[in-house]
């Protein structure tokens, strides 16, 4: 799954569905719920990768996570412009690499964990998210998109479910955030947040 | 491992391609208005929170229904957030965060999530 989906938050949630028993056609439908954000980090990345041949920018649409879209976007901003091999090393190196070698080091050692938990592994993925979004925020607007798309993505969240409120944070966040007057975008002059070459 | 486990990850990987590729292989895209680009350029942080957001505030118990969570998860997220800010460095506040949880834990200040 981590080889075919590569969707850290559809594959949790997967265990869970069929843990739980739910039939294969609802598994399905929610993890393309889960995974349509991905139609949102791939329209905003398509204006700086348009100039790549059309099969590599398919083989990069297959790597395109969370991750990747937020290290590749954070390092093009840095740079002032695209870097096709920045995105190979955000995608593959940084995330496609550590996530297969940890899931296999998982199903091999990792009943050998007794609670993960205890050790606080869970929150490394939210910790993660939101350290990723700091090193997008380069001003006021940002700012306004991330607060908003959080507020809305728990109200839905909790009315519709996490897969609808993630979705709807996403798309009402800019929205809310285009309403505020922002300086023009500029390119981050510092280095950013991931530690990352 | 269960065959019908990796056709269904097929399943999956076949649901998900699209959403990935298709504004990617779209043509045109760069003839896009600057407001689209400008509203673009704002989904990554407004995912990227919702994310956070969600998984620490949003716990859907087994068979139930979403509730809201108040919890340990809360802080350790935020004092990322301070952390990857101020030293401009994502593994120093995820250790921040990490630490956080599993002290509060290890005391029995903060619950095991659900």
């Amino acid at each position: 799954m981590s080889l075919i989906v590569f969707a850290g938050a559809a594959q949790f949630a997967a265990v869970g569905y069929v843990a739980n028993g739910l039939a294969w056609p609802g598994v399905i439908l929610l993890t393309a719920l889960l995974n349509a954000r991905h139609l949102l980090y791939s329209a905003a990345l398509a204006p700086s990768l348009k100039s790549i041949p059309a099969p590599r920018r398919a083989l990069m649409a297959h790597v395109l996570t969370d991750e990747a879209f937020a290290l590749s976007v954070g390092h093009f901003s840095r740079i002032g412009r695209t870097d096709e091999r920045g995105y190979w090393i955000a995608a593959i190196g940084s995330t496609w690499i550590p996530w297969n070698v940890a899931t296999l080091a998982g199903v091999t050692i990792g009943g050998q964990i007794p609670d993960p938990a205890r050790f606080g592994l869970d929150v490394v993925f939210p910790a993660a998210m939101i350290g990723l979004a700091v090193g997008l925020v380069a001003g006021r607007r940002e700012l306004v998109a991330a607060c908003s798309g959080a507020v809305v993505a728990v109200a839905s969240s909790l009315a519709f479910g996490p897969g609808i409120g993630i979705i709807a944070g996403g798309l009402a966040g800019p929205l809310v955030a285009m309403a505020v007057p922002g300086a023009a975008p500029r390119l981050a002059t510092h280095d950013d947040a991931t530690g990352l070459p | 491992m269960s065959v019908d486990l990796v056709v269904l990850a097929v399943f999956m990987g076949l649901v998900t391609y699209p959403s990935r590729a298709l504004p990617l292989l779209a043509p045109g895209i760069e003839r896009l208005p600057r407001v689209a680009t400008e509203y673009l350029r704002l989904v990554g942080p407004a995912v990227l929170t919702a994310l956070a957001a969600v998984n620490v505030m949003v716990v859907t118990p087994e068979g139930g229904t979403p509730v809201f969570h108040v919890g340990i998860e809360w802080l350790a997220v935020a004092v990322c957030a301070a952390l990857t800010a101020w030293r401009r460095n994502l593994l120093i506040g995820l250790a921040g965060a990490v630490v956080i949880v599993a002290v509060a834990r290890a005391l029995g200040v903060a619950s095991l999530p659900v």
